[in-house]
């Protein structure tokens, strides 16, 4: 049977396994349109706002591991495809972004909502298609998927002239068996010889740490990292991508490390002697001041990517290939070595990780302590988050402060639960990203941990989650500012807070729920946190929008000492540096 | 350092853009840029010129690389090379302007009673002292092709 252009990017679609496909319509991209509504094989999710398609496509991905598929019209659509691009790039989310374009004879004419996708997106994707022939859409869509899920994944755009997807041109069908490209070969398997290197130096340390990212999640490479450690007994420390792909309540889990670390995760990897890097990139939120990051250490690199290795920092012994298949050789490796690791020395490397952490690390049981205090203190919001969800929920967040206490105090004993804009920081993210998720798992708590700056940069979506009944859980960490901007003025700029407040127009963020059909509930007091938060979750299938007033003078800590700084140096309270 | 790259590409639509933009993107400069499709024109070999320390080159190769419509990316400068230039220029009738030309493989392609038309081809070196000696006067255009390279001896660069 011969199908459209329309009918074919169905099809192509369905032969993925795609579910889901977030979008919002307009002219170039109305054939598709029609196309979808004919078909069966995935359920169309409108959304508010293309940012809000993004996202979603963005946080269904995350969380299953699957790529997400989001699907916008030209000119104003695929520009507002764009952050959500950027999003998924910075993180190397597998998504694929189908944007109209206006027909091929108009390119190039400043027609009607036009805007060449291709040139705007070029730097923020893996790699991006312009259908030039109807029939080749099939093989596009086989090709973008292999591209955004493969090697180190990403975002791919495949832009589709109106005409090629005319429902008057059919075409055959065909699907190739396997997809092979002579210019994209991504390395699977890591090199022997690294391997040994890597074995040698890791067991000869006294100091060693595991420093693992996001990669390891991407790469769905959690039990072996667990694996790994069974053998080494190293302090292990994520990255804000990498929270959940070692188990936290482990006994060597460190927290998070960098910026806003934990004291000793960057204590121990400022002193390390051998630090084990797993998926993870050296970015500048890590590693504070390059030249003056872990004078001691040796560097072990895993990374899928080569351009990753040794661009910040550079790596004594780079591994490339894929996390699960390099871990899984250091594993064997490590079994077969002879050499033994100096127990004793590792012994007391992680006695003194104890020490530092009983020194300034963090209190997991300030909730407890702040029972009696006027004000809510954030950090205890999401401890009794935490309590309420039982540690089982998915947790979407935005960015400022509020992110980093979900970061710090929520502990992720699971890989694909913690979903955060990492990389490009956007606020914004939350929402829709919670959207995707619950679309993926129905039957489990998805919470969208907030602040309400950010909740209010893709708000209407909260029309989308009545459409479809996605019943949310969003918490609202009110500090009534963009807190984390404000807490850089009080610490750099002489408190002057220059356009971060705005408590006087703020909305009244329970009726502003109830106008979208859903339920609010506002929170003030410590005393009704905790019931709150057990009410509003005992609604199973309800959007319950919690609005929790905090102090709003709370600040970030531990924070790394910049510029000028090492990971040793940081700020651990307002008035204190270690 | 300068250091000339060679690159294989795909020959599609926007490939050439993805490499070049890369190179703002990632705050390196380009010196000179040459493009061609080569063998069945399925793919364009590209020489760029570059300048940057060993990490630096090593870094853009590899981000190169990545660009999922580049096939292969290879340092000539890493090792022993030949490398060429080719320039076309217009000037005002002038003995000083041909003799320098001459020197570099020149070629007459065209001669009036107040312009010629010369080209000529040498070691980008070469080249640079030619224009810097020709100077600005009676010079009306110049046109260079940008480096191109091999390396020398039993390597090649091909699929
Ligand atoms: C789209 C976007 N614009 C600006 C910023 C810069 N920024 C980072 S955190 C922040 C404040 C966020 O405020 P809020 O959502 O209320 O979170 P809080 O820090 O108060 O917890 C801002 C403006 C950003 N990350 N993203
Ligand atoms: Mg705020």
């Amino acid at each position: 049977m011969k199908l459209s252009g329309g009918d074919l990017l169905m099809r192509a679609l369905k032969d993925e396994g795609v579910k889901f496909i977030f979008g919002y319509p307009g002219g170039a991209a109305l054939h598709i349109y029609d196309s979808i509504f004919k078909q069966k094989a995935f359920e169309h999710i409108l959304v508010r706002h293309e940012q809000g398609a993004t996202h979603a496509a963005d946080g269904y991905s995350r969380a299953t591991g699957k790529p997400g598929v989001a699907l916008v019209t030209s000119g104003p659509g695929a520009t507002n495809a764009i952050t959500g691009l950027a999003t998924a790039y910075m993180d190397s989310i597998p998504l694929i972004v189908i944007s109209g374009q206006v027909q091929s004879h108009l390119i190039g004419t400043d027609s009607f909502q036009e805007t060449d996708m291709i040139g705007i997106s070029r730097p923020i994707v893996k790699h991006s298609f312009i259908v030039q022939n109807t029939q080749d859409i099939p093989r596009i869509v086989q090709e973008a998927f292999h591209i955004a899920t493969t090697g180190r994944p990403g975002p791919v755009v495949i832009d589709i002239p109106k005409d090629k997807t005319d429902p008057s041109n059919l075409y055959e069908y065909k699907r190739a068996k396997e997809i092979s490209l002579r210019s994209y070969q991504p390395r699977i398997f890591p090199h022997p010889g690294q391997i040994k290197k890597a074995c040698k130096k890791i067991l000869s340390s006294e100091r060693p740490v595991i420093y693992a990212g996001g990669g390891v999640i991407l790469g769905n490479a959690h039990k072996e990292l667990v694996s790994l450690n069974k053998l080494l007994k190293a302090p292990v420390t994520n990255t804000l991508m990498g929270l959940g792909a070692y188990p936290a309540k482990d006994k060597y889990f460190m927290g998070m490390l960098g910026m806003h670390g934990t004291y000793q995760a960057n204590m121990a990897m400022h002193n390390a002697d051998v630090i084990i890097a797993i998926g993870a990139r050296f970015d500048d939120r890590i590693t504070n001041t390059p030249s003056m990051f872990a004078p001691n250490a040796k560097i072990v690199h895993v990374d899928v990517d080569p351009a990753s290795i040794s661009k910040i920092i550079n790596a004594d012994i780079p591994i490339v290939g894929q996390v699960k298949e390099s871990l899984a050789a250091l594993i064997k490796e490590i079994k077969r070595s002879k050499i033994k690791i100096d127990s004793e020395a590792l012994d007391n490397w992680n006695l003194q990780i104890s020490k530092w952490r009983e020194k300034h690390g963090l209190d997991h049981d300030l909730y407890l302590s702040k029972i009696k205090s006027a004000m809510i203190a954030p950090q205890v919001v999401v401890q009794e988050l935490y309590h309420a969800t039982q540690g089982n929920a998915f947790v979407t967040s935005d960015v400022g402060q509020h992110q980093m206490f979900v970061a710090q105090y929520y502990h992720f004993n699971k890989p694909r639960r913690w979903i955060n804009s990492g990389g490009l920081g956007t606020m914004g993210f939350g929402l829709p990203a919670a959207m995707g998720v619950k679309l993926a798992f129905p039957k489990h708590e998805v919470v969208c941990v907030t602040g309400e700056g950010s909740i209010q940069m893709c708000i209407q979506e909260l029309s989308t989650c009545l459409q479809y009944n996605l019943p949310i859980k969003i918490i609202n960490i009110n500090n009534e500012a963009l807190g984390m901007v404000r807490q850089w003025q009080d610490m750099n700029y002489g408190g002057r807070h220059s356009a971060s407040t705005y408590s006087d127009s703020l909305p009244d963020f329970v009726k502003l729920a109830e106008s979208y059909g859903h339920i609010g509930m506002k929170v003030t007091k410590q005393s009704q946190l905790k019931k709150t938060l057990e009410k509003a979750f005992s609604m199973k299938d309800r959007l319950v929008f919690i609005d929790v007033y905090v102090d709003p003078n709370e600040h970030v800590y531990p924070m790394l000492v910049a510029p000028n700084g090492s990971m040793k140096d940081m700020w651990i309270t307002k008035n204190t540096k270690a | 350092m300068k250091r000339i790259l060679s690159i294989l590409i795909e020959n599609k639509p926007g490939a050439l853009a993805r490499v070049v933009g890369l190179f703002h993107q990632r705050g390196y400069n380009i010196e000179t840029l040459n493009v061609g499709p080569v063998f069945d024109g399925s793919y364009s070999r590209m020489t760029v010129t570059t300048r940057g320390t060993e990490n630096d080159v090593e870094q853009i190769t590899k981000q190169i690389n990545k660009i999922i419509d580049v096939i292969k990316v290879s340092d000539l400068t890493e090792g022993d090379h030949h490398e060429y230039e080719f320039i076309m220029i217009k000037f005002k009738r002038s003995e000083k302007i041909q003799k320098i030309l001459k020197s570099l493989n020149g070629k007459i392609h065209e001669k009036n009673n107040d312009a010629m038309v010369m080209s000529a081809w040498g070691s980008s070196s070469d080249i640079e002292v030619a224009i810097k000696s020709i100077g600005k006067v009676n010079l009306l255009e110049i046109a260079r092709s940008g480096s191109i390279g091999l390396h020398e001896g039993e390597k090649v660069l091909k699929i």
